[in-house]
């Protein structure tokens, strides 16, 4: 089952650039070692965080777009949950979400000409 | 037998209640007064300012995708206590609301936004 997620972490602030590249790296290869692949990497940088998580205050956000199944998700989540300088983590399946967004897209382009009820009182009013 | 108990408590009852009765329909008066402005009190008619239509900012601006990640946009609809704003205050309609939540409510757990106010 294809599905695509969003996995975003948050890392603590006080992580180095080269252990942040060097942890980023691994979650990737155990991603493809679990079936999935990482479509892209988004570093956010650090930011504040809205209320204090493990007394930090501050995090490191990086964001994954995986794509796979529940099982390489699963096994992600696990690894999140065991590697020790990250201090939370959400996913987010957005299949759906993009499925809808393109039909709306669609949707929209077809139907572009026929706005006549928006033109019609202006001729009149001319 | 315990009717007839009750029923002589019944009966001493309303003898009692006669007694302190005299102050009570003198106090009742201005309780009365006040009584009757209570429903009045809803201002009739109520046009008495102009309220702007509210319209939803998602169904005007075009916005289709509602994302936990756009806190900024998500901060708009989000009170300083935390709280997310009702429909009724923000004028949201009622599918894009339902979006707006969850994202906001996503956005709670990755520390984007405040589940509330900091102490």
């Amino acid at each position: 089952m294809q599905r695509t997620y969003e996995v975003m972490f948050i890392l603590r602030p006080d992580i180095g650039e080269e252990d942040l590249d060097k942890l980023v790296s691994t979650l990737e290869s155990q991603v493809s070692a679990a079936g999935g692949t990482v479509k892209n990497v988004e570093r956010m940088g650090k930011r504040r965080l809205a209320y204090i998580v493990r007394r930090f205050q501050d995090g490191m956000y990086v964001l994954f777009t995986v794509e796979g199944g529940g099982d390489a998700i699963h096994e992600l989540e696990r690894r999140l949950r065991v590697t020790e300088p990250v201090i939370k983590f959400l996913t987010v399946r957005v299949d759906k979400e993009q499925a809808r967004l393109a039909k709306l897209k669609e949707r929209r382009k077809a139907p572009a000409p026929p706005p006549e009820t928006g033109g019609e009182p202006a001729a009149v009013t001319a | 037998m315990a009717d007839e108990i009750q029923r002589q408590a019944t009966a001493e009852a309303p003898a009692e209640a006669p007694a302190p009765a005299p102050p009570t329909p003198a106090a009742a008066p201005s309780p009365g007064p006040r009584g009757g402005r209570g429903p009045g009190g809803p201002r009739e008619g109520g046009r008495k300012y102009f309220r702007r239509k509210k319209v939803c900012k998602f169904c005007v601006e075009k916005i289709d995708s509602i994302d936990y990640k756009d806190y900024r946009l998500l901060s708009q609809f989000v009170a300083e206590s935390g709280k997310i704003v009702p429909r009724r205050l923000s004028g949201v309609c009622t599918p894009h609301q339902r979006r707006l939540s969850t994202a906001i409510k996503q956005a709670r757990n990755i520390a984007l936004l405040p589940f509330s106010a900091r102490m």
